[in-house]
């Protein structure tokens, strides 16, 4: 603690949770349960548009023959419902959200007021590019910023989450072999992988081969070597990878791939460690997907939406999906000319649209306000908070990769578990009593009772403070208290620890379900 | 100039005195120096936020085709419908804004409680029994619903009206690059699915049909009569449908659909040139272990309490990896938790309210243009909220002059579609009133006589 507390100053830690309101022990009914027949929210404008009966507009057969069902409540019961709700609800704006691999970082407000100016939000998808130039422009200046970043040619913003940026690049790898003339079946993951690698790789028709992470925690270059051959299409790798390590072989694997005419697919899943350091483009690879949630702080929605474009490099430029926006004339600000085109040998299309082109928007904004200098900033104040984390708790929790790590820190409990059944779920939940949001668990699979932090740049040294202190705490009562009293976590959360397996059991996906049940 | 890191100078040397390092440089010791950037990203530097809200104001108002400028008769998925104070206000919560997929049932209760309610509002909607908490849009809902036929039926031959929405039959064409399904448009006669007869022998007879109800042109295709092909071979019907039509349309439950998919836009999200939008999913309940991304289930906490949790984890990417029943993660919460606040505040007669309005707009729209010299139906069948007409000039030059008088005049149907370059598709919902119809007929009538 000596080293760590010098740091503290006045200031309380902004992160912890503990005075939200996050109250009461009573469940929000269902808003079908609040309503009652004849009550009314709902008006529209008054058209003066002939008032003609149904039966006058479409043939009997094919009308509905009751109303279908909804609520029927006052718009005052309808904001109470949504607001109490929302009131069971852990944020990034209430507190500290640690999840690894997600990078929930601090969500800008700017970004709201941008999403919202009528210009953009009022603008319908299929109006000609003519009279939708700002927003063709603004998707260009998102490509060419993606592009600096990540160090690539060119990029498609279709893609509407992370997992259709993967399988966009896979797509993208195989209509590039098949126009080499030589289709391929395998490609590689490594055995940290996201698991929806794994996943867009058999969307993509291929089969997965999985190659084991060294003792150091990186790609086993043995292992990688004697999967190796004519057959492989390309490998997908994250670096830093999901242990928070850079993959410091990386020149060289990017090499043995190329060499067997493999491609290098860079899942951008925690660009948040280098942006503005390195770039996947200079590090060889030839598709990037980014999240666009993550590291460029669009709010995350409770799940979504995401926006995960694909940059690739020159090879690759003339297979993107289309149409895509591009510059035709380059004038001066506010006249340069703008144009839809469809590459030569594009694979089609990943989007009913052009893209999550709001969450486009509110990226570029972010991007704008940190610069080229800030964004760097992101990185390394990132990788600084991760890496006080790992030091801060290295005595207390194992550090199975005790090594310098980049944006976040993967530790385990397996000691607790061993020694007192304590598990990494358990510390989980014991954390959200403290006011914070869980780390991420059991992720990666490869490190047993894994508990994934990744603190972000946004996170005060106070907060983290508050944060290590608390996940000392928890280790002191899994050696003090008797074995089993950490399975009453959570106390103080909206609802007690939730039975899992009983919702998969008797499932229960809607209201009418269980009233059957 | 502006940021978002709260640390001083100070507490960064505290803390990486804490490390044992002495410059920043130092945490990036393991990333190989011949691969550094030497330089910094050439882009501007930091700016203030006004600076950045001005710069992106500029690209806003170089947008002529917005719906507050130029009167919205475009639709094909897209439409122009209220979005009331109240939807947008509890909507953007920063509650339900800025959280993640709830991984952590416990303090998530808001999100998930609000899917699940989503999840019954759009179950009783399509008329099946248990919907999935959203996928990316229109597009990916549908390449999801003939994964899951193909595989429920064994058989990757699938049949795809015409009459769905051109993109997301893109989308099919492209996604199947890569699983190997074997597509076949099936072309519409006079706006509705022309069927073939169906070989119940043959090899190749498909595993999926997939129609439109109502159809890319507007149109109420025959349900029954792709009902009965499936029937005769046993293949899954997947009907891609307008939501907002089924307030007062028999929902494709009741017709016979084993998945029903649709575009969820029109419930409270944004034109917003596309997206973020609503990718609806329902299916029936033998499919429920193939259902694709997430499903909420009620469950009861360690008191006996009611409870949500996402469910059925099995069938997911993170549990089965290369055997998941499909790759989809981050979804759209945010926009199905906006289409459970806007369906609540619809309520049961608004949405039918709505519906029928859209529906009266659409048929004194159609009557009025119809009147006009040389403006012909595209399509005799019967349509509900969209239609399409033929123009004698080329419909890109009719949008083109109707922006000038004020409108956006609709979507051209594009090559893709018999004489499609003269086939413009008009969609009109409850937000136009009838003088704004009136000057959009008149403007119209101006534009194909000169």
């Amino acid at each position: 603690m000596s080293g760590s507390n010098q740091l503290l100053g006045p200031a309380a830690p902004g992160g912890k949770a503990t005075s939200a309101p996050l109250l009461g022990r009573d469940t929000e009914p269902t808003i079908f349960e609040l309503s009652h027949p004849g009550r009314q929210s709902w008006s529209f404008r008054t058209t003066g548009v002939p008032e003609l009966d149904l039966e006058e507009l479409i043939p009997s057969v094919h009308a509905r023959s009751e109303p279908v069902p909804l609520a029927e409540v006052s718009e005052r019961d309808l904001v109470a419902h949504f607001t109490r709700l929302s009131h069971r609800q852990f944020s990034v704006d209430l507190g500290a959200y640690p999840l690894g691999s997600c990078t929930m970082k601090y969500n800008p407000k700017v970004c709201d007021a941008v999403a919202a100016l009528p210009g953009l939000a009022g603008v319908h998808p299929a109006a000609p590019a003519s009279l939708t130039q700002g927003w063709l422009g603004l998707m260009v200046e998102v490509e060419e910023t993606l592009c600096e970043i990540t160090g690539m040619a060119a990029a498609t913003l279709q893609p509407a989450a992370g997992a259709s940026g993967e399988l966009t690049g896979l797509l993208l790898m195989r209509a590039w072999h098949h126009a080499q003339g030589a289709p391929r079946h395998k490609v590689i993951i490594p055995d940290s992988a996201h698991g929806t690698n794994p996943a867009s790789v058999t969307l993509g028709g291929y089969e997965v081969v999985t190659v084991p992470s060294d003792a150091r925690g990186c790609v086993d270059m043995g292992a990688l070597a004697s999967v190796l051959d004519e057959d492989v299409a390309g490998i997908m790798l994250t670096n830093p990878n999901t242990l928070g390590l850079f993959e410091e072989d990386i020149a060289a694997i990017a090499a043995e791939v190329h060499k067997v005419g493999g491609l290098l697919y860079y899942d951008g899943a925690n660009l948040n460690a280098i942006l503005g350091v390195v770039r996947p483009g200079d590090m060889g690879f030839d598709i990037v997907h980014m999240n666009l949630h993550k590291t460029f702080a669009t709010p995350h929605g409770g799940g979504g939406p995401g926006a995960g474009p694909v940059a690739v490099s020159e090879r690759l430029v003339p297979f993107l999906p289309g149409p895509r926006p591009e510059r035709l004339v380059d004038g001066a600000e506010g006249t340069d000319v703008y144009r839809w085109m469809t590459p030569e040998h594009s694979i089609g299309r990943m989007h009913s649209w052009h893209g999550n082109t709001l969450v486009l928007a509110r990226a570029l904004a972010y991007i704008l306000v940190n610069g080229g200098d800030g964004l760097q900033k992101v990185a390394q104040i990132a990788v600084l908070n991760a890496n006080w984390i790992r030091r801060r708790l290295s005595g207390t929790y194992d550090v199975p990769f005790d090594r310098q790590c980049m944006h976040e820190v993967v530790l385990s409990s397996r000691n607790l578990k061993h020694a007192h059944g304590v598990r990494a779920l358990d510390i989980a939940k014991r954390l959200l009593e403290e006011g914070f949001h869980s780390p991420t668990v059991y992720f990666p699979l490869i490190v047993e009772e894994a508990l994934m932090i990744e603190p972000t740049e946004t996170e005060s040294p106070q907060t983290l403070e508050a944060l290590a202190q608390a996940l000392e705490l928890i280790a002191q009562e899994a050696n003090a208290l008797p074995s089993g009293s950490m399975a009453e976590a959570p106390r103080n959360t909206p609802v007690r620890r939730v039975d899992e397996a009983r919702a998969a059991r008797t499932l229960i996906p809607t209201f009418d379900a269980r009233t059957e049940n | 100039m502006g940021t978002y890191i709260p640390h001083t100078e100070d507490e960064i040397a505290s803390m990486l005195g804490f490390l044992g390092l002495s410059t920043i440089d130092e945490l990036f010791a393991e990333v190989p120096g011949a691969l550094k950037l030497q330089r910094g990203l050439e882009l501007a530097d930091g700016a203030g936020e006004p600076d950045v809200l001005a710069h992106l104001h500029d690209y806003a108002r170089r947008n002529q085709a917005r719906s507050d400028r130029l009167l919205c008769f475009a639709g094909g998925g897209a439409y122009d419908h209220e979005i009331p104070a109240v939807t947008k206000a509890l909507a953007g919560r920063s509650e339900f804004m800025t959280s993640y997929t709830p991984y952590q049932p416990e303090v998530a209760q808001g999100v998930l409680q609000a899917v699940f309610e989503f999840q019954t509002m759009i179950a009783r909607l399509f008329g099946l029994p248990v919907a999935n908490a959203s996928l990316y849009d229109g597009a990916s809902a549908t390449v999801e619903a003939v994964n899951l036929g193909v595989a429920a039926s064994g058989r990757n031959t699938v049949w795809v009206s015409e009459g769905v929405h051109p993109h997301w039959r893109q989308m099919l064409a492209t996604c199947a690059a890569g699983t190997g399904h074997r597509l076949h448009t099936v072309k519409l006669v006079d706006g509705v699915t022309a069927w073939p007869e169906a070989d119940p022998t043959a090899d190749d007879r498909p595993g999926v049909l997939v129609v439109g109800y109502p159809n890319y042109l507007g149109c109420l295709e025959a349900i029954p009569a792709a009902r009965s092909v499936c029937d005769r071979v046993g293949a899954m019907l997947v009907v891609a449908t307008d939501p907002v039509s089924l307030g007062v349309l028999k929902s494709p439950g009741e017709w016979g659909a084993d998945v029903v998919v649709g575009e969820g836009q029109a419930f409270g999200t944004a034109l917003g040139f596309g997206g973020p939008y609503l990718g609806l999913f329902a299916c029936a309940q033998s499919q429920v272990r193939r259902l694709p991304g997430r499903l909420v289930g009620e469950t009861v906490d360690l008191d006996d309490r009611r409870a949500y949790v996402t469910t059925l984890r099995a069938r997911e990417q993170d549990i089965r990896r290369e055997k998941a029943t499909s790759n989809v993660c981050t979804n759209q919460t945010l926009m199905a938790v906006t289409a459970a606040i806007q369906l609540a505040w619809l309520g049961t007669a608004g949405l039918a309210d709505l519906a029928l309005r859209c529906a009266r707009a659409t048929r004194y729209t159609r009557d009025a243009l119809l009147a006009i010299d040389g403006v012909e139906p595209y399509a005799t069948a019967p349509v509900f909220r969209e239609f399409a007409v033929r123009t004698p000039l080329p419909a890109d030059t009719v949008v083109e002059r109707l922006a000038d008088a004020g409108f956006l005049a609709g979507i051209p149907l594009g090559s893709e579609f018999h004489d499609g370059d003269h086939g413009l598709l008009i969609a009109v919902t409850e937000r136009r009133t009838r003088d704004e119809i009136d000057a959009y007929v008149t403007a119209f009538a101006k534009v194909v006589a000169s």
